[in-house]
């Protein structure tokens, strides 16, 4: 029998074992190190910067760092986390004035001579320390029209759906709710317009039902009319802090952006629209029977 | 009537709930859609036979049975074999958007202890997508959301349940639920172990909640440790790396590069288990005359068999065994962008934290605690406890997994007995007049939960819980003897003394130091109940092990092992046996040997 392990496969485990045996040894000087956490606390608006000690070693996160200050010298610190995996999108924050998130900010990545800033998400209004009331957000999905899907494609309740199509939303349905796009965005951050604007996660949200393969919606007026997508001006900054690397504005708001200019422009699609009752511009769950203009 | 938890247990309870017509309160100690269901990667196991014709739902009861060692509530696990498929297919019709086969249909892949490809998934990160389906569901159901809500005690009118009492995080306020109806969907228990892949969230509340309020647990000896979570760098440690790996042709080794899962198949699933590489290279390919290869035996004898290798010396640098995907650069072609492609998170976690490139070396992995198979003791069909007004679904429940769960089994568990809870709670509901609710029992338990403000001086309840979690981990983990347990019940009462001295600074608003206070109180009422349990069985048997009995004892295969409060507050240990089995469902069982 053909047990052992091919002698490639030997070689690549033996030299692993070697390279993760020197992060151990470059890790060993720094480990009693110290760096100091200049961390936001406060209650609602009022409250300030203060620092904290802690000792750092290898692989720490900035999670990490707050969790012990939490526990050596601040045990009342107000931070949200769960999964520390960056699958939950929980503790967002503004580290060194860059929205991310602490579970997935390695301090090796930062410089530890200087303090470390963390701050809450800017764009929500503080409720204590680095904690936000990020409830507009879960406010403003509830105002999206829910997913709704055309007739089963077979008998027994099921849909058909290439894998392609597939594709394409769920880049979208990645999305882990971290609200660091709405956090950037200038529209929320800057011009506090949270009722008038859903903001770029929304947006995605909305892209994902938009182009869902078996979605028959058509959410165009809503987009323009109540969730404000003529406010997004396409700075893109949303895309560059989303850690699950979606590309929001190219591949979500730009295509929902063409849709809605289509609809309220395009003499000719609307013409098509009055005749065929459907949604036009769609390629895919076009056999859906009614329509929900 | 009122759900508790709002992970995917939660979520589809509160959702069958709202369509049967009840006014529905659900309470989440975070944020929605922040719960442990987002963790589950693999996939939700169901027969769908989209990619094996050959499965249905007669093989996936056979093999949920096996896997738990025959200790499994065998109705449940017949329901949830049954009505999988169809939960499956539901999320479809809510919005959930499954990896495709060529035809089209929901794609499937292989898993640890599943006879054919039939776990149904999104890459792997399948737990966010149904997370996400339900909670984009329920928000436009008639549900009442209470976030960041924490439920400190049920409350009871004479026998059945009248209600719960908690308070939000964000102000500290106490907030009193009136329910005809509860359903605990509170998930595990991760947090009484250091080395856990579990969130903060998981401090046994329903578990502690239910035994508080007098319901029998079952099952509690068994915690399931799974295989592989990181090993480095140290804060990670735990984190997991899902059997999804293994299942698309990931590999273990020791560092002698052996591939050592090879040297020792239990008796039981040597069938169906590969005794060549080439074989169950084959199977992972979804070759349907190849058997699986070993690394996919189930989950408590492959942590088992890695714990081995460590021990005797050949494990990895910092106290792992190798996975290696990275080796089926050697078998296909564009391997790279397919280990990206169905292990995207993977990909990402071992880039963004350990550094390492999964396409190009192999990860350093070790059994991190995963899940309790324990939990409240049920009714197959309701899903009530033994309180009249109680329900239970997911993993605070107890029955489906017996002495071992599987891997995807979860996600099926939380969508058939979330679905099931939901239904007979509402019909409960439908039947009870309004329970009374005791202002002074309300009040005692306010008084005791604010406790810790009044004590100035006292210990900080993150030392206490850290302590607890290093106990546990150290006396009752994954590797089990009498003395050992003996010893932690002895540590036990200490760290009680110690939780009931605990002070904390600040003031009521958001304050994690009281949470936590709050929280090791459930943790040590846990731990208390795992430990005895676990000394109770004098055996080893799936996620059960004991160094001082090694082998399985078929006598114990007979019960299950309840644990209730006693009148004058002492925690009782009974063996309840288990029915007989249907003769059709023993027919199965034989038939699929």
């Amino acid at each position: 029998m053909a047990r052992t392990a091919t002698e490639s496969l030997a070689r690549n485990v033996v030299e692993s074992g070697q390279r993760a045996a020197a992060r151990s040894n470059t890790t060993a000087g720094t480990d009693a190190r110290r760096a100091t956490f200049r961390v936001w606390r406060g209650a609602g608006s009022t409250g300030a910067l203060q620092d904290y000690s802690t000792e750092v070693s290898e692989g720490m996160v900035v999670l990490d760092a707050i969790h012990r200050i939490q526990a050596e010298s601040a045990s009342d610190l107000a931070v949200r986390w769960n999964c520390k995996a960056g699958k939950c999108g929980s503790c967002s924050a503004e580290i060194n004035g860059m929205p991310r998130l602490m579970c997935m900010t390695r301090l090796s990545e930062l410089d530890l001579n200087e303090p470390v800033t963390v701050e809450p998400m800017r764009a929500f209004p503080p409720l204590k320390d680095l904690v936000t009331d990020v409830s507009s957000n879960f406010r403003a999905k509830k105002r999206i029209r829910k997913f709704t899907p055309r007739p089963p494609d077979s008998p027994d309740g099921t849909w058909r759906m290439a894998q392609s199509d597939a594709d394409r939303v769920q880049e979208f349905r990645k999305c882990i709710e971290c609200f660091l796009c709405q956090d950037v965005c200038h529209v929320l951050r800057d011009h506090r317009l949270h009722e008038q604007f859903v903001g770029p996660r929304l947006l995605v949200h909305a892209a994902q039902l938009e182009m869902h393969p078996l979605d028959i919606l058509d959410r165009r007026d809503e987009l323009k009319e109540s969730h404000g997508i003529g406010y997004c001006n396409i700075t893109k900054c949303c895309t560059k802090v989303c850690p699950e690397n979606i590309t929001i504005t190219d591949n979500a708001i730009i295509p929902l952006k063409e849709r809605v200019v289509d609809r309220h422009f395009d003499p000719l699609a609307k013409l098509v629209r009055l005749m065929r009752g459907k949604k036009a511009g769609r390629g895919i769950g076009e056999a859906g029977s009614g329509s929900a203009e | 009537m009122l759900v508790i938890g709002a992970g995917g247990a939660g979520l589809r309870a509160a959702i069958e709930a709202a369509n049967g017509g009840a006014s529905v309160g659900l309470v989440c100690k975070s944020l929605l859609g922040k719960a442990h269901t987002v963790m589950a990667e693999g996939g939700v196991a169901a027969a769908l036979a989209n990619v094996d014709d050959r499965d249905n739902w007669k093989v996936h009861f056979a093999d949920t049975m096996r896997g738990g060692q025959y200790l499994n509530n065998w109705r449940m696990a017949e329901l949830h074999a049954k009505e999988a498929p169809d939960r499956v297919k539901e999320l479809e019709a809510m919005g959930a958007v499954f990896d495709r086969t060529p035809d089209g249909k929901i794609l499937q892949r292989n898993f640890g202890g599943h006879k054919y490809p039939r776990l149904a998934h999104v890459g792997d990160r399948t737990g966010l997508e149904i997370i996400r389906t339900l909670q984009d569901f329920a928000i436009h159901q008639p549900i009442e959301v209470h976030m960041e809500c924490t439920i400190v005690s049920l409350l009871k009118d004479g026998n059945r349940v009248a209600g719960a009492l908690g308070y939000d995080r964000e102000r500290g306020r106490f907030k009193l639920f009136s329910a005809n109806a509860v359903v605990l969907a509170t998930g595990g228990i991760g947090r009484a172990f250091t080395v856990t892949s579990n969130s903060w969230e998981y401090t046994g509340d329903g578990h502690a909640l239910a035994y508080n309020a007098g319901a029998a647990l079952q099952d509690m000896e068994f915690v399931q440790f799974h295989p592989t979570g990181m090993v480095w760098p140290p804060s990670v440690r735990g984190i997991l790396v899902t059997e999804g790996v293994r299942g698309e042709g990931g590999i273990l080794v020791n560092r002698e590069g052996r591939r050592f899962m090879f040297d020792d198949v239990p008796e039981n699933y040597r069938g169906q288990t590969a005794d060549n590489e080439e074989e169950g290279w084959r199977y992972t390919q979804g070759d349907k005359s190849a058997r699986r290869p070993p690394e996919l035996l189930t989950r408590d004898h492959v942590a088992r068999a890695i714990i081995k290798e460590v021990r005797e010396g050949r494990g990895s640098p910092h106290g792992g065994v190798f996975l290696d995907i990275s080796w089926i650069r050697a078998k296909l072609p564009n391997a790279e962008e397919h280990i990206k492609k169905k292990l995207p998170s993977m990909y990402h976690q071992f880039k963004q934290l350990a550094d390492i490139d999964i396409t190009k070396e192999p990860m350093e992995v070790g059994p991190t605690t995963h899940y309790v198979m324990g939990g409240i003791r049920v009714d197959a069909d309701t899903q009530m406890s033994s309180v009249p007004g109680l329900f239970a679904a997911g993993e605070v429940g107890a029955g489906l997994h017996g002495a071992n769960r599987l891997g995807g089994n979860s996600l099926s568990d939380l969508l058939v007995f979330g679905m099931r809870a939901g239904k007979y709670a509402t019909e409960y509901a439908g039947r009870q007049s309004t329970p009374r609710v005791d202002a002074q029992q309300a009040d005692t338990v306010v008084q005791a939960a604010l406790a810790p403000f009044d004590r100035a001086g006292g210990e900080n309840p993150y030392q206490v819980e850290h302590d607890l979690q290093a106990m546990m981990q150290e006396l009752v983990g994954i590797v089990r003897r009498e003395e050992e347990m003996r010893r932690a019940l002895e540590s036990l009462k200490t760290l009680k003394q110690r939780a009931a001295k605990v002070s904390v600074t600040g003031n009521r608003e958001y304050n994690p130091g009281w949470h936590t206070a709050l929280d090791i109180q459930n943790l040590l009422t846990v731990s208390e109940i795992v430990a005895r349990a676990a000394l109770e069985r004098k055996e080893s048997r799936g996620g059960h092990f004991r160094d001082d009995f090694p082998d399985k004892d078929p006598s114990y295969g007979k019960f299950n092992i309840v644990i209730k409060r006693g009148s004058s507050g002492d925690m009782q240990v009974t063996r309840e046996p288990i029915p007989e089995m249907r003769e059709d469902l023993k027919k199965i069982i034989e038939e699929n040997k």
